[in-house]
């Protein structure tokens, strides 16, 4: 394999892209699961675009006015009625989980286990705390508010069957994400990737910080708009 | 780039942190449009551009494609572009039925009807 010998002298730009793309050879100088992760994620972001231009049309298509939703997820908290409160700190809960699912990458490369560990178990937490969010603001709109997929009292009759189908996708893919970062944090711990390195944590990142993104996406869209 | 020849993604602490914070603010902003009930074109491009700006830099530093190499990048950002076709044919299709709806439709549209249809039922 020629790869191996001339790895250090890899033309860069367009050239780039054609030296990497002929040949007969591996065209993703990368570990095969990370590159697998990224097309999994590519097929994911087909997924989420289809839902949210679901919802764009829908959306754009009803003659009804659509029901406000920095009305509908407002909270009275201590007396003051806040637009939108829950969702915004849900989004900074998110936030806070990429961050220290970044930092548990740039450890596991630097083979500190412990911290590893740890940052990717805080992870999880934050993940599991922005899941029991959601399942609180879904319990709100069912049970108080009487959003049903079919028909709200607010407006539209479409905005339940988007919010569920959008939000419960993500919340999925969370709590997926949840059980995943838990089951390596534990390998990690364990000692299993001493010999295999710690590409892994950066597998999980990259799955991690595309749920914070599809997030970021649905924040402007769906709660914003 | 050293990095190309390594295989894994390894750079300095400070940067996540710069980003961290940054994405916090960014955030921050964006629910300021909806606190300050900004409406319009105004509303539209300051959602708009942070959203963006935020989905930039995690894909850029956080999953770090900043630092692939072309081929992997060209590969998982170009074939999005598709669904740029994909939510304007929709956006487009979206007005006119729209349009023929409020054509054809009288003043209390069926889809009101049916919402208050279930309304009485429970």
């Amino acid at each position: 394999m020629s790869q191996e010998t001339n790895a250090t002298a890899l033309p860069v730009g367009v050239t780039g892209v054609v030296t990497d793309w002929s040949g007969d050879k591996q065209a993703f100088h990368v570990p095969w699961g990370k590159a697998m992760m990224w097309i999994f994620l590519l097929s994911d972001t087909f997924i989420f675009t289809s839902f949210l231009t679901g919802y764009m049309h829908v959306r754009t298509s009803t003659t009804v006015p659509w029901p406000n939703p920095s009305e509908v997820f407002a909270l009275t908290i201590a007396g003051h009625h806040i637009p939108l409160i829950l969702i915004a700190i849900m989004t900074f809960i998110l936030i806070t989980s990429s961050g220290t699912m970044a930092l548990a990458v740039n450890y596991g490369y630097r083979r500190d286990r412990k911290k590893t560990m740890l940052l990717m178990l805080a992870t999880a937490a934050f993940g599991a705390m922005f899941v029991s969010m959601q399942a609180f603001e879904w319990t709100k709109l069912i049970v108080d508010e009487g959003v049903r997929p079919w028909g709200n009292p607010m407006g539209a009759a479409q905005f339940g069957a988007c919010f569920f189908m959008i939000t419960g996708f993500h919340g999925l893919h969370v709590s997926i994400g949840v059980i995943y970062l838990s089951i390596v944090a534990f390998k990690v711990y364990r000692g299993d990737y001493e010999s295999r390195g710690y590409e892994i944590v950066e597998i999980v990142g990259l799955y991690w910080h595309f749920v914070d993104l599809v997030w970021v996406f649905i924040f402007a869209l769906f709660y914003l708009w | 780039m050293a990095e190309q020849v390594e295989g894994h993604q390894q750079h300095p602490l400070a940067i996540y942190l710069y980003i961290w914070i940054l994405l916090f603010v960014l955030s921050t902003f964006s629910y300021l449009v909806d606190y300050f009930g900004f409406q319009g074109l105004t509303r539209w491009s300051l959602i708009i551009i942070f959203m963006l700006m935020k989905a930039g830099f995690i894909v850029g530093i956080f999953m770090h494609m900043a630092w692939e190499r072309l081929a992997l990048i060209t590969a998982i950002l170009i074939p999005p572009i598709c669904l740029l076709v994909l939510i304007g044919l929709m956006n487009v299709e979206g007005k006119y039925t729209t349009k023929t709806r409020g054509q054809y439709f009288d003043e209390q549209p069926p889809v009101s009807r049916i919402v208050e249809g279930h309304q009485t039922s429970h």
